[in-house]
């Protein structure tokens, strides 16, 4: 069977039992319709076979079955775009702009100076987009309607970001960075992808500009041949295929800065502010909500009653620490602690394993994660008009016989 | 206009490479707006966007959306043409008030 029949065989819902391409349509239960009806596992160029969503701007997210290592393989990641027009780089052409009315000594860096003119450094760290989950929220809202893959974690290289800006003289006046990738759209008139992140975030010396990814250079669907990393901060902020970072001293009034990748205000548990974009109303998406997912039971599985299920997951915060993944296996009545995994520093998925010996008939399985900041899970959604920051307690049904 | 915006997508489709030689697989709900779809949206991105945000769209929802796509992302569709687009994702890919 080659793979497009394959393919087809999936996407008109025949179960394939024993294949890592297995993508149960129960698992979807939560999707729109028209959703589960339009996706399908499809391969770009480089990658293996992902859930696509839309075909162009490509937006693929990983198969929840595919989290097995603690490090998301580069061929496994998640794409997302949201313009058309994405070009590929060569690398020895490629140029890093940092500027702006903030800084006294612009300058330009090529790859090669980059990697030779300053500092190495690595982090292990979630990156995982603002609206992951959206298509779960309850009611539906419009966009990309992610399931639960798009999000990955990978090691990062690359230079600190502050290093860059300390080069250009950065001055005291600055309020934001202004970060502009090489994507644009299609008609000249949409607006470009420009963001901004907050001075003392682009400051920590966690924020990087990164031309490595798990040891490889960056996948082009992945931000070749550099991009941001800004640990703890939901994607929006890691601007691929970088090429301008300038230091303003006015916020960035940009379309997706001012009016998209906002959340209400005083809804979610988020520490960290962006001051010089608020309204009344409204914020900016900062950091990553406390989460975790099962990755190894789905909705709908038949175990062996009377026999261990190890039950695995991973967890993850927006950098206080993952502290506990308690696990409940009666639908959220009583929990117990999981088994936590190797620790690869508190930006990175944490992995965790729980084993119980289900008895005969129906179990609901849930994980829970709870993290340095004492913040916590969600029973119920926390709905807010883009469906951002959705942290919904999973519940999967699963039946011992 | 519209072969302004069909040479945009011969350019994205050459831009893009084979990936989105999978996009021309893409089939909307027939009826005779479609070509109004077509030509006005699929210059800026593939039509697998309307079917995934289906059906739960009411039609100040869907008007929303198309009113987004002219007035933030620029798209250059007249009047008469954002009314038969509303209609026919109303109709095909929407939800009753």
């Amino acid at each position: 069977m080659d793979r497009r029949t394959f393919v087809r065989g999936v996407t008109g819902g025949l179960a394939l039992a024993g294949t890592q391409l297995l993508l149960p349509r129960s698992l979807w239960a939560g999707l729109p319709d028209g959703t589960i009806a339009s996706e399908e596992m499809f391969a770009l160029p480089g990658k293996q076979p992902l859930i696509k969503r839309s075909f162009r701007p490509p937006n693929f997210e990983t198969p929840v079955s595919q989290f097995t290592d603690v490090i998301t393989p580069n061929d496994r990641f998640f794409v997302r775009w949201h313009l058309a027009s994405i070009p590929e780089i060569d690398p020895r052409e490629w140029k890093l702009g940092i500027g702006g009315d903030a800084v006294t000594a612009p300058f330009e860096v090529t790859l090669e100076q980059l990697q030779r003119d300053f500092e190495q450094v690595e982090i292990v760290a979630v990156c995982q987009c603002s609206g992951n989950r959206r298509g779960l929220s309850d009611p539906h809202v419009p966009g990309v309607q992610w399931g639960y893959g798009a999000m990955g974690n990978a090691r990062w290289k690359g230079v600190r970001l502050k290093d860059l800006l300390a080069k250009a003289g950065i001055g005291k006046d600055a309020v934001e960075l202004a970060l502009d990738g090489a994507d644009r759209g299609a008609l000249d008139a949409t607006p470009d992808f420009i963001k901004s992140i907050p001075v003392w975030k682009a400051m920590d010396e966690n924020t990087i500009v990164a031309w490595q990814m798990n040891g490889e250079p960056l996948p082009h669907w992945n931000g070749a041949p550099a991009r941001l990393i800004v640990p703890g901060w939901t994607a929006t902020y890691w601007t691929k295929k970088i090429v301008s970072i300038r230091a303003v001293t006015q916020p960035v009034a940009s379309f997706w800065m001012a009016k998209a990748y906002r959340v209400p205000k005083g809804k979610f548990p988020s520490v960290d502010r962006f001051t010089s974009q608020e309204t009344a109303e409204n914020t900016p998406i900062t950091e990553i909500v406390v989460n975790s997912l099962v990755t190894n039971v789905s909705e709908g599985q038949k175990v062996r009653a009377g026999a261990p299920l190890v039950v695995k997951g991973m967890a993850w915060d927006a950098g206080y620490g993952i502290r506990s993944v308690d696990v409940s296996t009666d639908g959220g009545r009583s929990w117990q602690d999981a088994e936590l995994g190797a620790d690869l520093g508190r930006f990175s998925f944490r992995p965790w394993q729980f084993v119980f010996k289900p008895s005969k008939g129906a179990h609901t399985i849930s994980a829970r994660a709870s993290n340095g900041a004492g913040q916590t899970q969600v029973e119920q959604l926390i709905f807010n008009p883009a469906g951002y920051n959705n942290n919904v307690i999973q519940r999967i049904g699963i039946e011992a016989v | 206009m519209k072969t302004k915006l069909a040479l945009v997508f011969c350019a994205a489709l050459t831009a893009f490479g084979s990936a989105v030689a999978d996009e021309t697989k893409i089939r909307l709900r027939d009826a005779p707006e479609v070509q109004t779809v077509t030509a006005n949206c699929s210059g800026c991105h593939s039509l697998d966007y309307i079917q995934m945000n289906s059906k739960f769209m009411k039609r100040a929802t869907w008007e929303a959306e198309v009113h987004k796509m002219v007035a933030v992302m620029g798209a250059p569709v007249t009047e008469e043409d954002q009314k038969r687009l509303v209609d026919y994702l109303v109709r095909e890919y929407g939800v009753a008030d």
